[in-house]
């Protein structure tokens, strides 16, 4: 009834190519950024900000960072942790070396950085696909955690190999360090979430996402109606690499504010946010989001719960918790093995014919 | 007007503003790190309940312990310390050097104490820069001092070469720069052999060690990693008396797998061993047989049940002197901070506690936030299956210890901004 096309006309080439042709989807994703933006830093406290938001929003630009190479380019990557460790230890390094500049600035080159080494660790793909890549990308998933832990250049000589952010501030407000307003940390996360959106969204719509999509849909094919699968590859590595870098460096900077790469960067972070875009979707934007926030929220919620409202012993509701995410996750590859993002196409099938399906 | 007295004293029966003194315990029940985490978890919890069920809490005021799983892991951690720090948390033990990293800067901001007994940033013993962080009564410097006393004490030390087979994390490398230091003071070899989390895998490492036959091999190692490496150095025949952990590699759960093998490893200690204190009696007495023991109940008197008694009666303590100070019984986090920094451990009040000679004699101070770094070496019994004490208590080498302190808290507080200073 409200969601249709019809009634919705284009008059222009602007409009006929904007991201969200629906009204309705257009004003939903205002009503989204205005609640984001204008509603939620005002209520939000530690807890919710510690807990739940600021978690979500930097594993949604880790997992649109991994779903642009393995959803969009098809090329598996179980490096997700060693590279977010990448953009972590490079912004320290920045902002330890350079405190005078703007982490703005600082986050951004951290990302830089970071496609620079995935776009390296990228280079085999051109020879060897599916599994073996798979393995290779494990390889630099140990590999870059040993070379934290073995270089003490990386974290600045510290007894303890721990790297912690100094408090820096943006326009006079504290983001990191532990002093953070609550707000400063959920709406720092929350502009890079949705300048990062933005790109990817724009990127996988254009001639480069088309390409992508090219190479992950058949590699041959794709090279033989003249895309080159070198620069395909590479550019989905870089923009990858460039986005987990900088979810890396919002994770130790602005959430964690001490990191320790074995623990925080481990390879349980790279399945994490695999998990995440499996069960939220490949090769989309809003699965990104969705699965980001299923894997984050669940555990608070089930812990909640189980803990907060029924008084469950800690012990049994953690594993509890292991059981019925696992479970779930088994569930949503039976039911639904492509994600959140379709359980939400199928929805909006069925709003267009809503209320006369024939 | 009936109804309404009704009301009220229902709302008064139900209502939850009663006061109390909460105590969170972050504690791991779960993963690679719960043999261990499982019985200080109970023991902290058990001194409480033992406070509420036999004297009615501490001053009159019963004390609240929220448990909050962590699993060794930091993000669980900062989440655990966000959620119970509304709660009027007074003391975060959290029991992980990784947590404790994140969370030094988190309670200073907020004015919570904290205390990591024998674990943690070993220089929070400098109070003029960590205001709100305690160690007492001994630190992981302290600790590698005392092993290199012991070797020292058992014959010359120059020209030996020892092993440090650690934890590759926060916690493991604490110790790295004391050892380099006193290997530098003493002339001994010291050789690092890092073990990842969580250590399941220590066969290249046991392989190097025998290979390069180190006369004494070091260990800080935590969780599952204990085990695994005793029961690795049984394999390869490392003589066990050449082998001693710091106190956290000192559990029964750590040496009963490797059998009789384990028999003659030794571990060092900040209290004391065994449960033969009168304060067992109350413990079975009150909250054993009347089945509100935490957890499974099976742990009471071992190694590390001990130890999170230990920091339970410290913080008990501390609640104590700071009601004293403040003449208040329903305290605030600032006015435990107070109580902390104004502790002091004498024979007699352990003695009175129901606990004689169980841990050393110490005063807090704004200065010494860490007390005085006694330890002890403790040594395994297999045959028996008991820890039995083979040195007195005795001091570490201060002069390296403090000045290593003073460097790296002085570069904390460059590094944060911090002014140094008593108030």
């Amino acid at each position: 009834m409200f969601y249709r096309e019809a009634g919705d006309f284009s008059t222009t080439y602007p409009q006929d190519s904007q991201t969200f042709p629906i009204k309705f989807d257009r004003y939903r994703y205002y009503v989204v950024l205005a609640v984001a933006f204008g509603i939620i830093p005002f209520i939000i406290n530690d807890y919710w900000a510690n807990a739940v938001m600021v978690p979500f929003l930097i594993y949604a630009i880790a997992a649109i960072g991994l779903n642009i190479l393995t959803g969009y380019c098809g090329q598996v990557s179980l490096g997700t942790g060693a590279f977010m460790a990448v953009g972590a230890y490079s912004c320290y390094k920045l902002m330890t070396a350079f405190p005078e500049i703007s982490m703005l600035i600082h986050i951004p080159l951290a990302g830089l950085v970071t496609a620079a080494v995935v776009t390296l660790f990228g280079l085999p793909s051109l020879r060897i696909k599916g599994f073996y890549l798979a393995v290779a990308t494990l390889a630099a998933q140990f590999f870059l955690v040993w070379l934290f832990n073995k270089v003490p250049w990386f974290y600045n000589y510290s007894a303890s190999g721990q790297i912690s952010a100094p408090e820096r501030s943006v326009f006079g407000i504290i983001i990191t360090g532990p002093n953070t307003e609550a707000w400063a940390k959920y709406l720092i996360c929350l502009v890079f979430v949705t300048i990062c959106a933005i790109i990817a969204r724009n990127l996988t719509r254009g001639s480069v996402g088309r390409r992508w999509m090219a190479i992950r849909d058949m590699d041959i094919a794709a090279e033989i109606i003249g895309v080159n699968p070198m620069s395909a590859k590479l550019t989905a590595f870089m923009v990858s690499g460039f986005f987990v870098g900088i979810s890396g460096a919002l994770f130790f900077a602005v959430y964690l504010g001490a990191a320790e790469v074995g623990e925080s960067f481990g390879i349980d972070k790279s399945f994490l946010v695999l998990f995440m875009i499996i069960i939220g979707g490949l090769g989309s934007i809003f699965g990104s989001f969705a699965g980001a926030a299923f894997m984050v929220l669940l555990p608070v919620f089930l812990k909640n719960v189980l803990v907060g409202g029924l008084g469950w012993p800690t012990d049994l509701a953690a594993h509890l918790q292991l059981v019925i995410v696992g479970g779930l996750i088994v569930a949503f590859l039976i039911v639904e093995p492509h994600g959140l993002a379709q359980l939400w196409r199928l929805a909006k099938e069925k709003l267009r014919l809503w209320p006369f399906p024939h | 007007m009936k109804l309404t007295t009704m009301t009220i004293a229902a709302v008064m029966a139900a209502s939850p503003v009663m006061a109390d003194l909460v105590f969170p315990s972050l504690s791991y029940r779960t993963g690679p790190y719960a043999a261990n985490g499982i019985p200080f978890a109970d023991g902290y919890e058990d001194y409480f309940t033992l406070l509420n069920e036999r004297d009615g809490g501490i001053g009159g005021v019963p004390a609240r312990v929220i448990e909050c799983e962590t699993g060794y892991n930091t993000e669980k951690g900062v989440e655990c310390y966000e959620a119970t720090k509304g709660e009027g948390a007074l003391i975060y033990q959290p029991l992980s050097t990784g947590i404790t990293y994140q969370l030094i800067p988190k309670v200073t901001a907020d004015g919570i104490p904290m205390h990591t007994m024998g674990y943690g940033r070993t220089s929070a013993k400098n109070g003029e820069v960590f205001s709100n962080v305690f160690n007492y009564p001994a630190n992981y410097w302290d600790g590698a001092s005392h092993a290199i006393n012991h070797i020292q004490s058992l014959g010359d030390i120059s020209g030996k070469k020892i092993a440090l087979v650690y934890h590759n994390s926060a916690y493991g490398k604490e110790p790295i720069r004391t050892l380099e230091e006193l290997s530098k003071k003493h002339d001994f070899e010291l050789m690092l052999v890092p073990v990842d989390h969580p250590g399941q895998e220590q066969k290249s490492q046991w392989l190097q060690i025998r290979r390069e036959k180190p006369d004494n091999v070091i260990m800080y190692g935590w969780g599952v990693m204990n085990q695994v490496a005793i029961q690795e150095a049984a394999n390869i025949r490392y003589p066990m008396e050449n082998f001693i952990g710091i106190w956290w590699s000192g559990s029964e759960n750590d040496v009963l797998p490797a059998g009789d093998k384990a028999n003659g490893y030794k571990a060092l200690t900040f209290h004391n061993v065994g449960d033969d204190y009168p304060i067992f009696d109350d413990l079975r007495k009150y909250v054993v047989d009347a089945g509100k023991a935490a957890g499974a109940g099976d742990q009471v008197g071992t190694a590390l049940y001990n130890r999170g008694m230990y920091a339970a009666m410290l913080a008990a303590e501390a609640t104590k002197t700071a009601q004293s100070i403040h003449g208040v019984s329903d305290i605030t986090p600032a006015m435990m901070r107070d109580g902390m920094e104004a502790l002091e451990i004498t024979e007699a009040k352990m003695a009175e506690i129901g606990l004689p000679g169980f841990g050393p004699e110490f005063k807090v101070s704004c200065e010494n936030h860490g007390g005085n770094g006694l330890g002890a070496v403790a040594q395994w019994d297999a045959s028996a299956s008991e820890w039995k004490l083979i040195t007195g208590f005795e001091g570490s080498d201060q002069e390296v210890v403090q000045k290593l302190i003073e460097e790296d808290s002085a570069a904390f507080a460059a590094e944060s901004g911090i002014e140094a200073g008593c108030s």
